[in-house]
């Protein structure tokens, strides 16, 4: 957690605010006078198409560790963004400025650049339809307002998770909540004027362990996942619990932070003492709170279609799933492998009623069958797969950010016939049980990957036999994704996700879910992390 | 515009100062104007220009802090912003950590300033991702690539007096080539202080270079193998393990300087007495900031003295706790070499590989820095002193403490940027034995 760069004067975003002020929004008959005045100014200057992003970004982070609150902060970003197209040329300009003066200059501005761009296009910009939609809200279908709860609450919250690690033998523990609240019109020359309130969640915490004769030290990270949901999220509602056949519990769409924290001391001083793995190869069991990142990281990114074509390739890579391999149906994975992409699913991180340039939203298939058939798309890319609308995937991570094309919620559709994780782990002979996500490093075509996790059981003959360490598996993707040999049911169904992915230069973060029920693959190449400094 | 004057920024923080009721007051100002242009496909993608500047106030009654920033500069702003951290303050549970403000300093400048890099104008970069696209158009070859360049001031104060002001220059360029086919990839990266130093069209012949000699690349087996890493190979390895220098999570035995039975290593032998690691703001190569993000001095100061640790990171807090002396955060990080290039450690080597990029970066186990990630951009076999041919990317778990115990020979440092490091950079090409691969990648 010290990389989230909160603390002192090193804000991560915005200006910092008083609470109350996060309570409040940004008149909507002012925001579409703003945006009519820049659509207007950008038509003026030659605009053939304009939309315009007006946004408040609201953030709240509350920091402890052990007894103490570290640090609270309360930011706030607000200005808008205004992108226009001119002789087939895309041109970009943003300011906090929001006055008619202000937006006016900002999309005159944009025409500008967009005009020199143009003198160096060597094709132009084709943008694919996206009706009007007229004046339209929509609102993540949250319960509770997380910045509506009181500041001291959530501090006794936290410290009230601390203590109970303590209790539970942890030698120290870090918890934070963070919470997002993204307000944000759009407006585009099609006739869309679109706003929208976005709620996210998230409750991080790690909990350490330590055995000071041996020198040795093992951690133990919470197993929730950042949400597209309100503070009821942290209601720790027994709805939202999944056990596993050893008793850990996991969690879906409410999380109990304490009982969590309690588990995680004894897990994490259980790791001190934990026979290390023998490597090799073994059939993995992975829980849909391990298996997102994998998802992530091997289908989500390379499946995005501006990384396939090589706009990326100088920061993120490119892709090995080139638009041959679309065309030739290739066989990403085994037939038990169906992923979709979505931007709809409740809960999750990335649930909008619409993208950044104005389109609905909507689920579809990228692999079937094992079979890949779909990318990701938006406006000026779907042409390119003969595509007659966008996806829905623009995003922009700030008023001030340009928007393009960013990760879908990418998940893998749950088993259709009856399946248990108790009936799944009763067939593995000798594998590995992961639960939770842990490290993770990927090559920049998305072959070959790393990952870790936080619990690790060895499973025998059909049975969970005990906890070991140092385990890390390692994959060439479409050969692991052949080697998926089942999916659980629905019933076993979750997301996790990232509050942090970042792509682009000038780099961009965005929120995405991924979701799964837990999945067998056989045969994985297992290695020992353990090493000596002497 | 964004760059104010000293007497400017000295005029706002006094007044934001003299407006604050609480028991201390620290503000800073600071502004930037950053131009980029992006460009992939032999083609220029985006481009923009990013001017702000930001005044954040920090207040504390007793030991309640409150933080509020705003970008505003006339006196009911300033008045505002000084009211909503007082505001934060008043609301804000009570740290025991918080530290009061810093004490008057005398801080020495350093030389963060460029006329060259300051006087960038839009026709510049456009010019830049001309002749680093031109030259790969005739031969076969896409290139995309990034240049980021600015210049900023900032200014500091308190309500003990402490007042500073500096302005500061960036530039870094980066630029992946690679060959229409796909089978080669090269890369070249220059992170500058003056932007008169940089040649684009000279620069990308080394990308370009590399995407064509490694497009006929061939397996070889994972295992343990003499490597050369190039400064940039190297870098992000290093700069992961120096963000684990921090003596109270070592002190509290949850770091790889923690001792056993507790304590931390400090003074200990823990690298080969070849490794050298020093900071020092005023290194005219590599300056940064005489001040840390506390406003406490930098100093010139040796990090790892002949493979011991001789410095470790104590926060004012854990200063104050431990009773040692609190020490401005390094901003850079110089490793010593010798007077070799990449190429003459080439020409000394039997067999080994040698790297010019890694990638992906990402820790695998806490206690020993055990690291995990890729080559990539031009990945070569060498034997008897000479490159034979390209070989397949290949994923590699090691950490940089066990590397800095294998070191073979260290060539000449030049200043790098990390993909994922704040630090400025001076990393020397490094010859290593026994560095382990894990298995291959077939990425290119």
């Amino acid at each position: 957690m010290s990389g989230i760069g909160v603390a002192g004067l090193m804000l991560p975003f915005g200006r910092a605010i008083a609470a109350e002020e996060l309570l409040t929004t940004l008149d909507v008959v002012k925001k579409k006078q703003l945006a009519d005045a820049a659509l207007q100014a950008a038509t003026s200057a030659g605009a053939t198409y304009s939309d315009v992003r007006i946004g408040r970004y609201l953030r709240q982070f509350v920091i402890t560790r052990e007894d103490k609150v570290q640090n609270v902060v309360n930011t706030e970003s607000t200005g808008i963004g205004v992108r226009v197209l001119v002789n087939g040329a895309w041109g970009f300009a943003a300011t906090n400025a929001l006055t008619t003066q202000g937006v006016v200059k900002a999309a005159q501005q944009a025409a500008a650049i967009a005009k020199a761009n143009a003198k160096m296009q060597t094709a132009p910009v084709q943008l694919a339809k996206a009706p009007g939609v007229g004046e339209v809200s929509w609102k993540t279908p949250i319960k509770k307002n997380a910045m509506e709860v009181p500041l001291k609450d959530k501090a006794d919250l936290l410290l009230g998770v601390n203590a109970a690690a303590i209790n539970a033998g942890a030698n120290f523990v870090n918890s934070m909540l963070f919470l997002v609240n993204e307000q944000k019109y759009f407006a585009s020359t099609d006739g869309s004027y679109i706003d929208q309130d976005v709620h996210r969640i998230w409750a991080p915490m790690t909990v350490t362990a330590i055995d000071q004769a041996t020198g040795k030290f093992r951690t133990r990270d919470g197993l929730s996942s950042p949400m597209g949901l309100g503070f009821e999220y942290l209601d720790g509602a027994s709805s939202g619990k999944v056990i596993s056949p050893n008793g850990v519990v996991n969690y879906g769409l409410s999380y109990d932070m304490k009982e969590d924290a309690i588990a995680a001391a004894k897990q994490a001083k259980a790791k001190l003492t934990a026979p290390s793995v023998k490597p090799g190869k073994y059939d993995l069991v992975l829980d849909p709170s391990h298996t997102w990142l994998t998802i992530h990281e091997s289908v989500g990114h390379p499946l995005e279609l501006d990384r396939v074509l090589g706009y990326e390739a100088n920061y993120a890579g490119t892709s090995f799933a080139t638009l041959d391999k679309q065309k030739a149906r290739f066989q990403y994975g085994s037939g038990n492998v169906n992923i979709f992409a979505d931007k709809i699913q409740p809960g999750s991180l990335g649930a909008v009623g619409y993208d950044d340039e104005g389109v609905k939203t909507k689920k579809w298939d990228l692999i079937s069958d094992g079979k890949l058939v779909d990318y990701q798309t938006i406006r000026d890319q779907a042409h390119i797969l003969g595509k007659t609308e966008s996806d829905g995937c623009c995003y922009a991570d700030s008023w001030s950010s340009v928007q393009f094309q960013r990760m879908a919620n990418v998940s893998l559709a749950p088993g259709k016939n009856k399946l248990s994780v108790a009936d799944m782990i009763k067939d593995v002979e000798n594998g590995i049980y992961i639960i939770g996500d842990g490290s993770f490093s990927i090559d920049q075509q998305r072959y070959n990957a790393q990952f870790g996790g936080q619990l690790f059981y060895e499973i025998k003959n059909g049975q969970i036999t005990k906890q070991i360490e140092d385990v890390a598996y390692q994959i060439r993707t479409p050969e692991f994704w052949n080697a998926c040999a089942a999916v659980c049911d629905e019933s076993d169904y979750r997301l996790g996700g990232s509050f942090f992915d970042g792509k682009g230069q000038p780099g961009q973060v965005s929120a995405v879910s991924h979701g799964s029920s837990t999945a067998r693959f056989n045969g994985i190449n297992v290695i020992n992390t353990a090493r000596s400094l002497g | 515009m964004s760059i104010f004057t000293e007497e400017q920024s000295k005029a706002i923080l006094d007044k934001v100062i003299k407006l604050s009721k609480a028991d201390q007051t620290s503000a800073t100002l600071s502004g930037s104007v950053d131009g980029n242009i992006r460009f992939a496909l032999n083609n220029i993608s985006t481009s923009g220009i990013v001017d702000n500047t930001e005044l954040a106030v920090e207040v504390a009654f007793g030991n309640r802090v409150g933080t509020a920033t705003i970008n505003e500069f006339d006196d009911a702003s300033l008045e505002r912003v000084v009211r909503r951290a007082e505001d934060l303050a008043r609301l804000a549970p009570e740290n025991p950590e918080f530290m009061p403000a810093i004490e008057k300093q005398n801080y020495k400048s350093s030389p963060t300033f460029s006329e060259s890099t300051a006087a960038i104008t839009p026709e510049y970069r456009a010019k830049v991702a001309a002749d680093s696209i031109g030259p790969c158009k005739g031969e076969k070859l896409i290139a995309a690539g990034f240049l980021e360049d600015g210049q900023n001031f900032v200014a500091i104060a308190n309500s003990n007096g402490n007042f500073a002001y500096q302005r500061g220059a960036n530039f870094n360029y980066t630029c992946t080539v690679r060959t229409e086919d796909g089978r080669g990839s090269g890369w070249v990266g220059r992170n500058l202080k003056d932007a008169a130093d940089f040649k684009a069209d000279a620069d990308i012949r080394t990308a370009m270079r590399k995407a064509t000699e490694s497009a006929e690349a061939k397996a070889l087996e994972p295992g343990k193998y003499t490597v050369i890493l190039e400064p940039a190979a190297a870098a992000g390895l290093i700069s992961f393990m120096m963000n684990f220098f921090d003596a109270r999570q070592a002190d509290e035995g949850r770091s790889f300087l923690s001792k056993k039975g507790g304590g931390n290593k400090l003074g200990e032998q823990v690298y080969d007495s070849r490794v050298n690691i020093s900071a020092d703001p005023w290194d005219t190569r590599a300056a940064v900031l005489p001040w840390d993000q506390d406003g406490l001095p930098r100093e010139k100061m040796n990090i790892v003295e002949n493979g011991k640790v001789v410095a470790l990171n104590y926060s004012r807090y854990w200063a104050k706790k431990q009773g040692k002396r609190a020490v401005g955060e390094p901003g850079n990080l110089l490793m010593a070499g010798g007077d070799k290039s990449t190429a003459d450690l080439v020409r000394g080597t039997q067999k080994g590989v040698l790297v010019t990029r890694t990638w992906y970066i990402r820790m695998v186990d806490p206690q020993t820095v055990l690291l995990t990630g890729l080559t990539r951009d031009g990945t070569f076999y060498i034997e008897n002193g000479q490159i034979k041919h390209p070989v397949k990317n290949f994923r590699f778990n090691e950490s940089p403490v066990i590397m800095l115990n294998n070191i073979e020979e260290l060539g000449r440092p030049v200043r790098v940027a990390g993909d994922e490091s704040s630090f400025v950079m001076m990393i020397p090409p490094m010859k290593l034995r026994d560095f382990t691969f894990t298995s291959l990648s077939d990425a290119v």
